[in-house]
């Protein structure tokens, strides 16, 4: 059997630190940040260089062997599932910066290098990483790539794919190739650009080389209390009306805010029915005046308190609260879906007053958290688990909001990609030919199908299938698993 | 073919090519005018079954650009899918048909006091002629190119497919960013019909402060010293000025922001400040019947890019002209070289000393008599690959056969 004899070659090639099979050790890996979807791999790799990680995907290939590449495992749509008839192949240990190049704004560096490290990195220099999504502190560089990861600050910096201009990667044959590098622009098609965000579906990066930002010369930030999130969203629809890219907008509704405070302490207003915190940066003299017209703004929308951060240490308080949402629901409530959906920011109150709805009708709560500036939510849907039939309720409530998404022009997913957790929401977004489409890409990078399968989309795009014209035989005849008439 | 094609768009809209209607010098045999998506479907629907090969085509303004096809049937010209779909303006987005025309487009979205923060040499050029070329010019330092601005695309493929990718939502990871694919992949992949972008908005003040330095190590260190002053600038151009260059930095902002930051940037360069910018700004160099090139590479190499370019040109043409951004991308140009043979040699040449600094060099416009055997794409990393995606998006090779790199 291709798996035994896999196990075997790489036991020998890489040693038994390496290679683990042991189902104890193994179930460390079932996961990613999507608990709920567990499946424990054949066999776990720890790589340490490009250079395995390029003969494990060949002997893989070569024994026809499916494989999944993990970072950090901190993903939230489960695109670091592993595979139970395959091999999970595990970057984490890959943490070199191998290069920092100022004077080009660029870094290199191993897939497995943590978000917020590069930034440490590169500090000393006055300069820093902009792509800040809210699990910086463990999530790697790697997933980031294929998850394409925003983040607060994406609203005026762009996500992931705006800072990559070269990657080294495995593709699924084992084959090794350079795409980009330290250039903004390369001749030929923007494959660099295609493959950050196909979720681990295209192959391995090994190497990616970012580009980095100069730290703005002045940072701005302030916390503003609300009777409710309407008046809240005025206020950030009159804030881009003016012609202001705050750096970032984010807002809690009052179940987030209390959820926060329980958990973190962040002492936010109290009765606030929604809370937004703006941040403004660059230039001191630009920043000066874009931040009084974001006070005059949030005031002339009802704010009753504002507060405007003093130092970091002010910043960093007002943004606790904030960050530690997903987790801090966990104080108020035994268990929770998070969604990860968008719609366009006007539409952000009507969504709201609908996701509402729902939330009564179902007889659960919602937390809402989002990106107030780019209609990103993050409902998070609190159920218990004890109850009978919360759990799938939650679950409708869940799938319901993503409905509500589409209905208004978004998307299913805005950060946390679609992995295994969302593919069956694809076709209510795409069409069959948008979907086959999409995987012609798929098909160009990895024809054997050994990639991350069965992830993003819901069917997978048989290879050989050339649609349209034939020359000889057809590939489903020539397997044997059909015959012409 | 002729008769075909009138059967889908119309009479009216399919006519026999002209001598400009060539698309880098190969003559085609017919020009066709869809109206709507539908039609564009049909006509390469048809052009596949007869093996017919066609190009799509905006203004024509960069029809002359990249290597030329091996053979050109039908010029797919999409000026009629020329409307404003839908203008988001609280959501800071813009639907627009592939055909809509820069100028009108911008004039549109300033109304609302917005912009594409893209900038285009020819006026009249399309949004999808913009995306298909790649093009970006002074402001990509600060807002990127057209792959940075694009967040929604629908193409219809050689076999009548019509898909689209991304959506109308500035934040969206899902699928496949099949976007970044067809921009700058001069239409081999599929026929952009339709294109979604993210706006911004206009600024209320700019201000251009100029400074000129005879040496590239000097304009190396200024580079360095603006890049330190945590300015922000909207672009930093650098544009020959024989014997020497100029370095113009855009600032856009609030009235107080943008004086404080030129008076700032004037002091630091030793420049002088103006409210419009130096003629030129934004214009592809050179003339118009002239060899124009495209030159990336690191942005810290910038000072032995041009001074490479100088050596390379000057000799050709002592009036050459250079002009580009400081993030790493240069046009140059210069009178059409008689040695065709020494041409060839010092671009090889040059190609191979730059690639240490991750340097290319494309050469997008050049007469009849210096295309032969001119290699104008140049070597590209991951071609295989790419070869790959073609033959899965285009396995007939109906679209642009040859135009692009590796012969694609």
């Amino acid at each position: 059997m291709g798996l035994a004899e896999l196990h075997l070659e790489l036991l020998e090639t890489l040693g038994s630190e390496a290679v683990l099979s042991d189902r104890q050790q193994l179930r460390t890996y079932e996961c990613d940040g999507l608990a709920h979807y567990r499946c424990c791999p054949a066999l776990v790799v720890l790589a340490t260089t490009a250079e395995e990680i390029a003969h494990v995907v060949r002997r893989c290939s070569a024994h026809q062997v499916p494989f999944v590449a993990r970072g950090s495992g901190t993903g939230l749509s489960g695109g670091a599932l592993p595979r139970a008839d395959g091999v999970l192949i595990v970057t984490s240990k890959m943490r070199r910066i191998v290069e920092v190049d100022i004077a080009n704004e660029r870094a290199v560096v191993e897939p497995g290098v943590l978000n917020l490290s590069v930034t440490k990195a590169v500090a000393p220099h006055g300069y820093y990483y902009a792509p800040d999504p809210s699990s910086q502190q463990i999530c790697s560089i790697g997933g980031n790539v294929a998850e394409n990861s925003g983040g607060a600050h994406c609203l005026k910096y762009g996500f992931t794919t705006n800072h990559v201009t070269g990657l080294r990667v495995v593709l699924p044959d084992g084959e090794v190739t350079r795409l980009g590098g330290k250039a903004v622009e390369h001749p030929g098609y923007d494959l660099v650009g295609a493959f950050t965000g196909s979720e681990g579906t295209l192959g391995i990066a090994t190497e990616v080389t970012l580009r980095l930002l100069r730290a703005p010369e002045s940072v701005r930030t302030l916390l503003a209390a609300f009777p409710s999130t309407d008046d809240a969203g005025a206020a950030v629809s009159d804030i881009i009306a003016a012609g202001v890219v705050p750096a970032a907008i984010e807002m809690m509704d009052a179940l987030a805010i209390e959820a926060a405070e329980a958990a973190v302490n962040c002492r936010y207003p109290a009765g606030a029915g929604a809370v937004l915190i703006v941040e403004l940066d660059g230039p001191a003299a630009e920043v000066d005046q874009q931040f009084l017209a974001c006070e005059d703004f949030a005031r002339s929308r009802r704010a009753f308190e504002i507060r405007v951060a003093a130092d970091d240490a002010e910043r960093a308080l007002f943004w606790k609260g904030r960050k530690s949402a997903f987790a801090a629901v966990g104080r108020i409530s035994p268990d929770y879906i998070v969604q990860d959906g968008v719609v366009p920011r006007t539409a952000l109150p009507e969504v709201l007053r609908r996701i509402t709805a729902l939330a009564e009708s179902s007889g659960l709560r919602v937390a809402n958290v989002f990106h107030a500036g780019d209609g990103n939510l993050h409902p998070l849907v609190l159920f218990d688990d004890e109850v009978p039939h919360q759990a799938e309720r939650a679950e409708e409530v869940s799938g319901a909001i993503l409905d509500l998404c589409i209905e208004f022009g978004g998307s299913i997913t805005g950060e946390h990609g679609v992995g295994a957790d969302k593919a069956k929401h694809m076709p209510a977004m795409f069409t069959e030919a948008d979907l086959d489409t999409m995987q012609r890409l798929r098909c160009a990078f990895d024809p054997a199908g050994l990639c991350n399968p069965g992830k993003v989309f819901p069917t997978p795009r048989l290879c050989g299938e050339v649609p349209g014209r034939h020359r000889g035989e057809h590939p489903l005849a020539r397997s044997g698993i059909a015959e012409i008439f | 073919m002729g008769e075909r094609l009138a059967g889908i768009c119309g009479e009216a809209f399919v006519r026999p090519a002209e001598a400009n209607d060539a698309v880098a010098g190969v003559p085609a045999q017919v020009v066709c005018l869809p109206g709507q998506v539908s039609e564009v479907a049909e006509v390469l629907r048809a052009c596949s079954r007869h093996g017919w090969r066609v190009v799509p085509r905006g203004s024509g303004s960069k029809l002359d650009w990249g290597a030329p096809p091996r053979r050109v049937d039908v010029v797919l010209d999409l000026s009629r899918l020329n409307r404003t779909l839908e203008h988001g303006v609280g959501d800071l987005v813009v639907r627009l048909q592939a055909g809509a025309r820069y100028a009108e487009v911008q004039r549109e979205l300033s109304a609302a006091g917005q912009r594409l923060a893209l900038d285009s040499p020819h006026p009249q050029a399309t949004v999808g002629g913009l995306v298909s070329a790649g093009y970006a010019g002074p402001l990509r330092l600060l807002y990127g190119s057209p792959r940075d601005l694009l967040i929604g695309v629908t193409v219809v493929l050689a076999d009548a497919t019509v898909a689209r990718s991304g959506g109308k939502v500035v934040k969206n990871v899902a699928g496949y960013d099949l976007g970044k694919l067809y921009t700058g992949a001069y239409g081999s992949l599929g026929v952009i019909v339709e294109t979604v972008f993210r706006l911004h908005p206009l600024p209320a003040a700019s201000a251009y402060v100029t400074a000129t330095f005879d040496s590239p190590a000097s304009l190396d260190e200024a580079v360095r010293e603006l890049r330190a002053a945590a300015l922000v600038p909207a672009a930093v151009e650098v544009a020959s000025q024989i014997p020497g260059w100029n370095l113009t930095v855009l600032l856009e902002g609030v009235p107080p922001g943008v004086a404080d930051r030129a008076e700032r940037c004037a002091a630091l360069l030793g420049a002088s400040t103006s409210a419009v910018p130096p003629p030129g700004w934004g214009e592809l160099p050179g003339p118009a019947d002239g060899v124009l090139v495209k030159v990336a590479a690191e942005p810290a190499a910038l000072g032995q890019v041009i001074a490479a370019l100088g050596e390379w040109l000057g000799p050709i043409d002592p009036g050459y002209a250079v002009a580009g951004s400081v993030a790493g991308v240069l046009y140059a140009a210069a009178s059409q070289p008689t040695d065709i043979d020494a041409f060839h040699r010092s671009l090889a040449a040059l190609r191979t000393r730059l690639a240490d600094v991750d340097g290319s060099i494309v050469v997008l416009r050049a007469a009849q008599s210096l295309r032969a055997g001119l290699d104008v794409w140049g070597p590209v990393a991951g071609l295989s690959l790419m070869r790959r995606v073609k033959a899965q998006f285009d396995p007939d090779g109906v679209l642009a056969p040859g135009r692009f790199v590796g012969g694609i």
